[in-house]
């Protein structure tokens, strides 16, 4: 029998806040455009209920229920819900097509799926002959369900009603469930996006998410008065522990978007205190505001570059608490009056107290623009397989190029090749069904392969360069870094997304993914017309803006010796944008190479074989699932020769 | 609809669409002639519209679709032919007065106020259903006109302060918008003006507008028009479960063949105002009539 009193589980420590905190707000849902909030005695009596409305179904301990929706109050609770009866959680990305999902459900042998809406039941009804473990289905939203009257399907409310009817009935039996399980039980398992291969389903325990939530929330000293925005995928680690093990950790509110288009104006209403976003969603903010303040009078955009100059040069010493004249503080403090405070206000950031991100490299003036407006955005470093945080920035000690220090309880270390080792209570304990797998990843000691190659500064901070695997040579036998060239190019604006080649290869080339609201407001500001992204692409005049970025990298990358050498030789941009839908980039937006040099493999050949010119047939796959093909003449540009001319010259 | 007869065989193929069920005609138009001068729009046209019905009024262009559409609701009076609605008979009718009667409508080219939001567009929808606003029974001008401008009047003053059964009556109209906000999926642009916002999205808001009204009757005049493909496939859908869900009667105008084979349930075809075929999509789709008007034919 498991200590009862010990908060060692999610269902444990939900019955705690309900008691310590009951009537403050544990969950906001926005809906028909208002701020709907249950408390934290509210949701644990919905949990209850559902929880044995899905005993009731039959669901045992051990058993795995599937979860698909956007981020959802109901859906939150279901992950809460199936920990309370012993089931195991499993959630996916919800823009998961049919066939990724029937891979998921499939593997996991889910024998429930809680899903949000049509789209999702259609999603499953058309896998459910190939998953013959799925029993039941039930939705949360029975918009267009009203005549699907198949027998296996269930309304959320419904399950409802015959968990309160069960719990009228033995009014003692949800606690005892709950008291039944231990720190050591399964928690949640999450599929790996997988750069490779097939998803992988790492399975953490109880133990290993608290104890990682807790040590996050004391590091940063989160309290139960923060605010979050639940918006990123339900299956994604990060998501798991910010927006549920610390809010259980914490007892603070986590707040649901009205729906994936709304998060930028339900993030400005709900002003969080405590925000992740990937690299990305910074840079998207920092664009659109570049391009707001273009449009924007003279004399405003002199005020706002005179206040931006100031910021910069003193706004992170502010912060970092670091000497700064008083001159210069009456100035920063009528700038945030002016224009931080007002521009933190159109972004949702008034509040802010602290922000994370992580993912991928973040560009160095990006990360100081937020910075130096007063937000604390710090970096930070982890993994799935370590239920998320590895390294943290430690207040004070913010750098662009690094991720920050192992926290307390985490150990690391390098490997002769460069590989980074970590090893904390928060490792996982297996891969569902695959010890090969778990057995490579995972020493018998407990170090954990990250598969990223990276060193150390003599701060004693980690830098990421690079996938282990991915760090490759020339044939002269200079250290390619592909990773370290694509996150140089896409600080610019203009390049959403670049892929570079140049393992085995004499030289370096790369594909470069524009992005379209940047080009775009560009092609308008300059007359330059357009139908299609593939029209924009193959405009001279922004291969010539391309050309131009890409002569700065080379430049940046001449002055370090040991990356002299992998200066981009060629380039061409690609005609359509690299897509999760055709497998070119995982769910969370990271090249899959492999795929790439398969599917282009024609034009990684004109890349190296001299042309100025290559023909492409591309197939791809429309939001719908259908397919259809692009074709494409596309123009390499070639940087060596005027180089050369220059050098002779 | 009743929605018994369904699980048999809703098991043996689960994708299968429930069967359709329809009512008694909603409105029947009857050997309607519409001419401008000399130029004949439409020619003894006759075709009536079931109750829950989706009915597509299909053709070439000029073939007088809109101008079919007009005569329903009341914009353009038919020389010849009478249109009976509802069970009662009318040759003539204005706007408005169809609008108050359960008939609404989009239009080709978007007709939305272009500086207002999203919101306040739809709500503009809901004026008919204020509770302190009439609309005429009739066109001529008399003193239930001048009674009914006094009590505007007065309500207007009233209006003027929020609080009162005022907030109580804009809370109950913002909710039944929202509802509709959330049934189309545009949350995100609520705020926004919809001179703003692009083509397709532009004709969401106006479907939204219209279903405001609670019409009984939706008239849609070419609703896909300039969309991508999966903005026609969004708004297939919103219309089937408009139909499905709000139990709402809807004549739609289409160019896109296979969107109106697909959502509809009886297509009449016109051709040089003149009606060509009438039946279901199979039925229309075979009629060789029909064919060579689409297809062309050697004289």
């Amino acid at each position: 029998m498991a200590d009862a009193s010990a908060l060692d589980t999610f269902p444990k420590l939900m019955r705690h806040n309900a008691q310590v905190r009951g009537g403050r707000p544990a969950m906001r849902e926005k809906s028909l455009g208002i701020w709907q909030t249950w408390t934290w005695s509210e949701a644990q009596e919905e949990v209850k209920a559902f929880a044995m409305g899905l005993r009731a179904l039959g669901i045992k301990r051990g058993d795995k229920v599937l979860i698909v929706g956007d981020n959802r109050p109901k859906l939150y609770w279901t992950m809460v819900t199936a920990q309370a009866i012993g089931a195991v959680p499993v959630p996916v990305y919800q823009d998961s097509v049919a066939k990724e999902m029937a891979y998921v459900v499939d593997h996991a042998g889910a024998r429930v799926a809680v899903v949000e809406d049509q789209e999702q039941v259609d999603k499953l009804l058309e896998i459910r002959d190939d998953v013959p473990s799925l029993e039941t289905i039930i939705y949360q939203d029975d918009r267009g369900l009203r005549h699907y009257t198949q027998p296996f399907l269930k309304n959320y409310p419904a399950v409802l009603d015959a968990g309160r009817a069960v719990l009228a009935k033995e009014p003692g039996s949800y606690d005892r469930e709950v008291d039944a399980a231990k720190g050591a039980d399964d928690s949640i398992m999450l599929y790996t996006s997988g750069t490779t291969g097939k998803p992988k389903g790492v399975v953490l325990t109880f133990d290993n998410v608290l104890s990682m939530a807790k040590a996050g929330v004391e590091f940063e000293k989160l309290t139960d008065k923060e605010e979050v925005l639940a918006y990123l995928p339900m299956a994604w680690v990060g998501d798991h522990v910010f927006s549920f093990g610390q809010s259980y950790v914490a007892g603070f509110c986590v707040s649901c978007p009205e729906s994936g288009a709304t998060v930028m104006h339900d993030l400005r209403e709900l002003g969080p205190t405590y925000f992740f976003a990937p690299p990305r969603i910074f840079e998207n903010l920092l664009t659109s505001v570049t391009i707001r303040m273009q449009d924007a009078s003279r004399f405003k955009q002199r005020w706002f570059k005179y206040f931006l100059d100031l910021a910069k040069r003193v706004g992170e010493k502010i912060l970092n608490g670091e000497a700064v004249s008083p001159g210069d503080r009456i100035k920063y403090r009528l700038g945030e009056f002016f224009v931080y405070g007002p521009l933190k206000n159109v972004l949702g950031f008034t509040r802010i107290r602290l922000a994370y991100t992580a993912g991928e490299a973040i560009g160095p003036e990006i990360f100081q623009f937020y910075r130096s407006l007063g937000i604390n955005l710090k970096q930070l470093y982890g993994s799935t397989e370590a239920s998320v945080f590895v390294t943290i920035q430690p207040n004070g000690e913010i750098r662009a190029d690094t991720v920050g220090k192992a926290i307390p309880g985490v150990e690391l270390k390098l490997a002769d090749d460069g590989e980074v080792l970590f090893r904390s209570p928060g490792v996982f304990k297996e891969y569902f069904k695959n010890p090969e797998a778990t057995a490579d990843t995972k020493t018998a000691d407990g170090w954990v392969h990250t598969g990223d190659a990276g060193m150390m500064t003599s701060e004693g901070h980690l830098r990421i360069i690079d996938r282990a695997k991915d760090v490759g040579k020339l044939n002269d036998g200079s250290l390619f870094a592909p990773k370290f060239l694509e996150n140089k190019l896409k600080f610019y604006p203009n390049i959403k997304e670049a892929v570079a080649f140049g393992h085995q290869r004499d030289y370096v080339t790369a594909f470069i993914n524009l992005d379209q609201e940047a080009m775009g407001s560009w092609a308008e500001r300059n007359n330059v017309s357009y139908a299609s992204y593939q029209e924009l692409a193959g405009n001279p005049r922004v291969r010539e803006i391309i050309e131009g970025h890409i002569r700065e990298v080379n430049a940046d990358l001449a002055k370090d010796p040991q990356m002299a050498p992998t200066q981009i030789r060629r380039f061409l941009i690609l005609h359509k944008e690299l897509d999760a839908d055709d497998g070119e980039l995982t769910r969370t937006r990271k090249v899959r190479r492999s795929t790439i040099l398969e599917r282009y493999e024609p034009l990684i050949t004109a890349l190296y074989d001299g042309s100025d010119q290559v023909h492409i047939e591309t197939q791809v796959t429309f939001e719908d699932g259908r397919e259809g093909v692009l074709k494409a003449d596309l123009e390499i540009v070639d940087l060596s020769q005027n180089q050369s001319r220059k050098e002779a010259a | 609809m009743t929605e018994t007869a369904a699980p048999a065989t809703a098991e043996a193929n689960p994708m299968a669409p429930p069967e359709r069920r329809f009512g008694a005609p909603m409105l029947t138009v009857d050997s309607i002639s519409l001419s401008f001068g000399g130029v004949k729009a439409l020619t003894n046209i006759s075709f009536d519209i079931l109750e829950h019905e989706i009915r597509a009024i299909i053709g070439p262009n000029g073939a007088g679709k809109t101008s079919m559409l007009n005569v329903i609701n009341g914009f353009y009076h038919p020389q010849e032919g009478t249109i009976t609605y509802k069970g009662n008979v009318r040759s003539a009718m204005r706007p408005h007065m169809a609008a108050a009667q359960g008939i609404a409508r989009t239009f080709q080219n978007v007709a939305l106020f272009k500086g207002m939001s999203t919101l306040d567009n739809i709500m503009t929808g809901r004026i008919l259903k204020m509770h302190n606003v009439r609309a005429p029974e009739t066109g001529v001008w008399g003193l239930d006109h001048v009674l009914s401008f006094g009590a505007g009047a007065l309500d207007f003053v009233t209006q003027c302060l929020y609080w009162g059964p005022n907030e109580k009556e804009e809370i109950r109209q913002r909710t039944y918008c929202e509802e509709i906000i959330d049934f189309l999926e545009i949350q995100d642009i609520r705020k926004t003006p919809v001179g703003r916002l692009p083509y397709g999205l532009q004709k969401r808001v106006e479907l939204a507008r219209a279903l405001a009204m609670e019409p009984e009757l939706l008239l849609l005049d070419e609703p896909m028009a300039g969309m991508n493909v999966e903005e026609k496939e969004d708004m297939s859908r919103f219309i089937l479960d408009v139909n499905d869900e709000f139990g709402m009667t809807i004549a739609l105008i289409e160019h896109d063949m296979g969107v109106v084979m697909d959502i509809s349930d009886r297509v009449v075809v016109l051709d040089y105002g003149r009606k060509l075929a009438d039946g279901t999509p199979d039925e229309v789709r075979s009629d060789q009539g029909v064919i060579d008007a689409y297809l062309g034919v050697a004289h």
